[in-house]
């Protein structure tokens, strides 16, 4: 087994009342690749903020080379030996190539104290050369595909006599070929001696270039494995959590209703290049889960659904007549509601108040000229509070003080409010303590016994199993199976890992 | 008193009154007010007259840039406005008019042209998703050639009494400008509140995005919000013509643009968009136009007036500003603790 360089043990960390990491650790060997894995919310990106000096841990430490190291900003921790390239080139694309490399530590002419450009270029082509890439370093950065701008990003990155390279997302925006190339120079980069941490969403890159997994699950280690003896659906198994396999359908509280008339339906529903034709269905008083992982299609599909993006191909049916839907105000006229995947940007509107955020879809369908009474607002707003139990000073606090849970039940009660016909929830729990997770589940299933239907996209086999009574689940922007109730976590998770 | 200060109208109005007061101690006959021949006379008087016109386009811009937009075409388009009063009483009087029909034709005439000017606007930040600021310098550069194109490049002089009304008359002793800033302040006021209008214009310029999954109409509401700019644009432009008879395609509402958004400013509205404070923007308006009167009768020379005005501009905002509280805050606190530590040594 080849030389430790890092080892991070015991981190944890909180943003407010959030826990973000919790007692995660990893260790990175020299000429190694390393990948890093976990859903969304798993803590990846807070573990390599603490890495890269961009946040500092509440406790544990971290080892470079046999040392302890607590860097507070990025550019400590770069001169420590730990450089990193972000999923967004964070590099100018009005400068040349050769600028890019050195900005900030140009070679200076002995006398003058000048910038000695003749030796950046020189420097600069022999940097790359040890990529083997071969372009010209004079050349604006903007003029090169992103493919050629992540290298540059990396070889700047390797500038300063890295120990470890972090690599965030770098294969997010590049094409297969892209790819290949990218896997080619890590490789040479893992032969030098150089510690990789690989940090990426896609699995199929993770068998291809990676040497040891570690994985994360809501901000704790789950393990660490070398990727040759660890098979997809285990990895799969560790992200999404190990009791899912063992864990039963929900408790059939109601009679299944497999004869209620469809709310909604989609026939062949399709957007280029964010999905393939897809036909679903959901009924009144069901709650379908929508299962699979990140880029799947799940949040793309919640879109057409609402009139965020336009199907360019199929038919959608609210109630049995087809429908166009062209605004969110379209679909909310139906009876549609989505509580959205980004609660900060797309959800609260954190300058209102309670009572504002919670009445403001209700009132957009009523039109702007018929306004609710400040009574009916009030009223309104505090049935939501007590009823979902928000923690808010008052209905006239504004939405931007409360913690995220809280803010998530406010969306929610938003659309609750409208007595919608189809509540669709995308990763409703995420980034929310349990308490109040359980208490937006149950009053889910609530309304679902009162027969509203419930569209449930959910990255959590757990969740997805315990509240769904049919779970679609996605995969590669299609379809990739359908589960009745009653179906066990290990089933949605072959069906999710592509195993079937 | 700690209330009262966090009152968002609270530094505005200390602004003025400060300017007002400090106005009264230069020049002890300032503050007085007369009653003579049935009407009020008084710099009071005079400042709220002259501050109407752009009382009314910082109004309109106060609910543009409560979306997250701006215009700084409104200038151009109080000219154009202006400009369009002035042919339509011409053409008129040309042809037998007599009455009142050029005065409501005029009126009609030129507010017409001033909102499709604001439709104009809204459409190209709407529809053709230009940023504000340029999509509105299309009509601050083209508009006043539109208005010299009608006038034939010539100033337009009004021969025509009852249009000398709206900028010179006098109403229950009051000037008539008053009435009509106070009327379209207090029908926006009530659009704003009785309507779910104010809570759907917050939610957009609060966070566009959220307000659209919503359900809020951003992409009707914004348009008619300009519409509604271009038009108070345009009644200050009949203000304006009416004042001085005339109308002058080149030089009516030189600069408006920008002190319309320092009126803004200065009233307390976030230039971010969401919140805003109409009374604040009325507060603003009458600051500048103070300060205007300031510099003139304290007798500034007039290559310098620009620079008092400057001047004066940021210390007003200087008093505003949070921050700066923060800092005199602290200031004070050190202060007060150096000048109590040397009494503990021995």
């Amino acid at each position: 087994m080849s030389a430790e360089v890092l080892r991070a043990e015991g981190l944890g960390k909180r943003f407010g009342a959030t826990v973000a990491l919790d007692g995660a650790g990893l260790t990175l060997r020299a000429g190694e690749i390393h990948a890093l894995m976990g859903q969304n919310g798993a803590g990846k990106s807070t573990l390599i903020k603490l890495l890269t000096g961009v946040e500092s841990p509440d406790v544990g430490q971290i080892v470079l080379d046999g040392r302890v190291i607590a860097p507070a900003t990025p550019l400590q921790a770069q001169h420590e030996g730990i450089s990193t390239v972000y999923q967004e080139v964070n590099l100018c694309p009005n400068l040349s190539v050769a600028e890019n490399l050195y900005a900030g530590r140009y070679p200076r002419h002995r006398w003058s104290g000048l910038i000695d450009r003749t030796k950046m270029r020189a420097d600069a082509r022999a940097l790359l050369a040890g990529l083997h890439l071969q372009i010209d370093v004079d050349q604006l950065l903007g003029s090169y595909p992103v493919a050629v701008q992540q290298m540059v990003a990396i070889a700047r990155a390797l500038g300063v006599s890295a120990r470890v390279l972090i690599l965030d997302e770098p294969t997010s925006s590049l094409d297969q070929n892209e790819v290949r190339e990218l896997f080619a120079v890590m490789r040479r980069l893992r032969e030098g001696g150089m510690a990789i941490l690989f940090v990426t969403h896609f699995l199929d890159q993770v068998y291809a270039v990676s040497d040891r997994i570690t994985v994360l699950r809501n901000g704790a280690p789950v393990g660490e494995y070398l990727t040759a003896e660890l098979p997809q659906s285990a990895l799969v198994m560790a992200m999404v959590g190990r009791e899912v396999a063992t864990s039963v359908a929900r408790e059939q509280t109601h009679a299944a209703p497999s004869d209620a008339p469809f709310v909604l339906e989609a026939r062949g529903l399709a957007l280029r290049g964010a999905l393939e034709p897809i036909d679903l269905g959901v009924r009144a008083g069901e709650v379908l889960g929508l299962g699979g992982l990140l880029g799947s299609g799940r949040t793309e599909f919640a879109r057409l659904l609402f009139g965020l993006d336009r199907a360019d191909a199929g038919e959608l049916r609210v109630a049995g007549e087809a429908v166009e839907l062209h605004d969110p105000a379209d679909a909310i006229a139906l009876g549609l509601a989505l509580c959205p995947e980004e609660r900060k940007t797309e959800g609260i509107v954190a300058g209102l108040s309670v009572r504002e955020n919670i009445v403001l879809a209700l009132q957009a369908r009523s039109g702007w000229w018929r306004a609710l009474s400040p009574a009916r607002q009030q009223a309104l707003a505090r049935e939501f509070v007590a009823l979902l139990g928000i923690k808010a000073l008052d209905i006239e606090t504004p939405v931007g003080a409360l913690s995220g849970g809280n803010q998530q039940k406010v969306v929610l009660a938003r659309w609750l409010a409208t007595t919608p016909r189809l509540l669709i929830l995308d990763e409703p729990t995420r980034g929310i303590d349990i308490a109040a997770r359980q208490e937006i589940m149950n009053e889910i299933l609530r309304l679902a016994r009162q027969g509203m239907a419930v569209l449930f996209i959910s990255a959590e086999l757990e969740e997805l199993t315990r509240l769904s009574d049919r779970i679609v689940v996605l995969r590669d922007r299609r379809k990739a199976g359908e589960l009745p109730a009653g179906s066990d976590g290990g089933q949605v998770l072959e069906l999710i890992a592509g195993n079937t | 008193m700690r209330r009262l200060v966090a009152h968002p109208l609270f530094w505005p109005l200390a602004a003025l009154a400060l300017l007002l007061v400090a106005n009264g101690l230069f020049n002890p006959g300032f503050l007085a007010l007369q009653w003579r021949d049935g009407h009020l006379y008084g710099n009071l008087v005079d400042i709220a007259n002259r501050a109407a016109p752009l009382a009314l386009v910082s109004l309109g811009m106060t609910m543009v840039i409560a979306v997250r937009g701006l215009d700084i075409s409104v200038g151009a388009v109080l000219a154009i406005a202006a400009t369009v009063a002035a042919w339509t009483i011409a053409r008129l009087q040309a042809g037998g008019a007599g009455g009142l029909l050029p005065l409501f034709a005029a009126i009609g005439a030129a507010l017409g042209a001033a909102a499709l000017c604001g439709l104009w606007n809204g459409l190209l930040v709407v529809k053709a998703g230009m940023q504000p600021i340029v999509a509105t310098l299309i009509l601050m550069v083209a508009g006043r050639g539109l208005a010299q194109l009608i006038s034939d490049g010539q100033i337009l002089t009004i021969y025509y009494a009852p249009y000398a009304f709206l900028g010179n008359g006098f109403l229950f002793g009051v000037p008539f400008a008053l009435f009509v800033v106070a009327a379209v302040f207090t029908a926006l006021q009530l659009l704003l509140g009785r309507t779910a209008l104010g809570l759907f214009v917050r939610a957009i310029g609060h966070n566009p995005l959220a307000a659209h999954m919503a359900g809020v109409r951003a992409r009707a509401i914004t348009p008619a919000l300009y519409v509604f700019c271009g038009a108070s644009a345009g009644l200050a432009g009949l203000l304006v013509s009416s004042n001085v008879a005339s109308a002058d395609a080149n030089n009516a509402g030189q600069m408006l643009e920008l002190d319309a958004i320092l009126a803004v400013a200065l009233g307390g509205s976030a230039l971010t968009g969401g919140r805003f404070s109409l009374a604040g923007s009325l507060i603003g308006a009458l600051i500048i136009q103070a300060l205007t009167t300031t510099i003139y009768s304290i007798g500034v020379p007039s290559q310098v007036n620009l620079v008092v005005k400057a001047l004066l501009v940021a210390t007003v905002l200087l008093l505003q500003a949070p921050r700066f509280h923060l800092q005199m805050q602290a200031l004070l606190r050190r202060a007060s603790l150096l000048r109590r530590a040397p009494a503990k040594q021995p």
